[in-house]
């Protein structure tokens, strides 16, 4: 199995329906041609760094896919070049490292490990809280008690 | 009576002028990878016109330096990562 990854930018011109429709054209294409699609990442609308096409910001999708053999990406190529839907492409092939990446990217163990600490720092406190809430309230509780079995 | 080392007491920080020993971040942190769609990543090896930092700054072993140099150009390619920038930074 071979492994790769083709990313893409749509026009933003394009409605919305039009893009998503693209984007799965992209993908029907694929597994008509027996690849299988391990992820597909919608990277949303984002400004080019330099205008393409007179277009300065563009919609990015990135499909990896698996295949037993490639002789029809070239093909494939061919026919997003001649889109006019796309402003443009790149397909490239993953090492196993990069297959990892992908993997451990998806599952959150990449990148977003400070974005994930402070999530769970930031409900942590409002979980104290609630227990120095909930402390008072047992204080006060416990005298009644008291005076209840008194 | 000759002061011992910790007596003595330095005018200025006696560090300032030793070399740090530059590192291959990659070789040092396992990264094996390097993803040409993390712009944030790559910022760290190009300069603020956009160029790619020689070795001699990043202290990049030639393996990933190649790797990073791909990287850097397969964003440009895909519009991530401008080919001449200005005030990147």
């Amino acid at each position: 199995m071979r492994h790769y990854e083709v990313t893409f930018i749509v026009d933003p011109v394009l409605s919305g329906d039009e893009v998503k429709s693209t984007a799965e054209h992209y993908q029907k294409q694929l597994k008509d041609h027996g690849a299988s699609i391990t992820a597909v990442d919608e990277m949303g609308l984002t400004q080019l760094a330099y205008q393409i096409k007179r277009r300065s910001s563009g919609v990015y999708y990135c499909i990896e896919f698996a295949t037993e053999s490639a002789e029809w990406l070239g093909e494939l190529e061919l026919g997003m070049k001649r889109d006019e839907r796309l402003l443009r492409f790149l397909t490239v092939k993953l090492d196993k490292y990069g297959v990892k990446y992908n993997d451990d990217k998806r599952n959150g163990r990449i990148g977003k490990k400070k974005e994930a600490a402070a999530a769970e720092a930031a409900p942590a406190p409002e979980v104290i809280d609630l227990d120095k809430d909930k402390a008072p309230a047992a204080a006060t509780e416990a005298p009644n008690e008291d005076e209840a079995e008194d | 009576m000759a002061a011992s080392r910790e007596d003595v007491k330095f005018l200025s920080n006696p560090k300032i002028g030793l070399k740090r020993k530059k590192y291959c971040r990659f070789r040092k942190f396992g990264i094996k990878y390097i993803d040409y769609k993390d712009t944030d990543f790559l910022l760290q090896f190009i300069n603020e016109q956009g160029k790619l930092l020689p070795r001699r700054i990043t202290g990049n072993s030639l393996k990933f330096q190649r790797r990073v140099a791909t990287a850097v150009k397969r964003a440009r390619h895909l519009g991530l990562l401008p080919f001449i920038g200005d005030m990147l930074k």
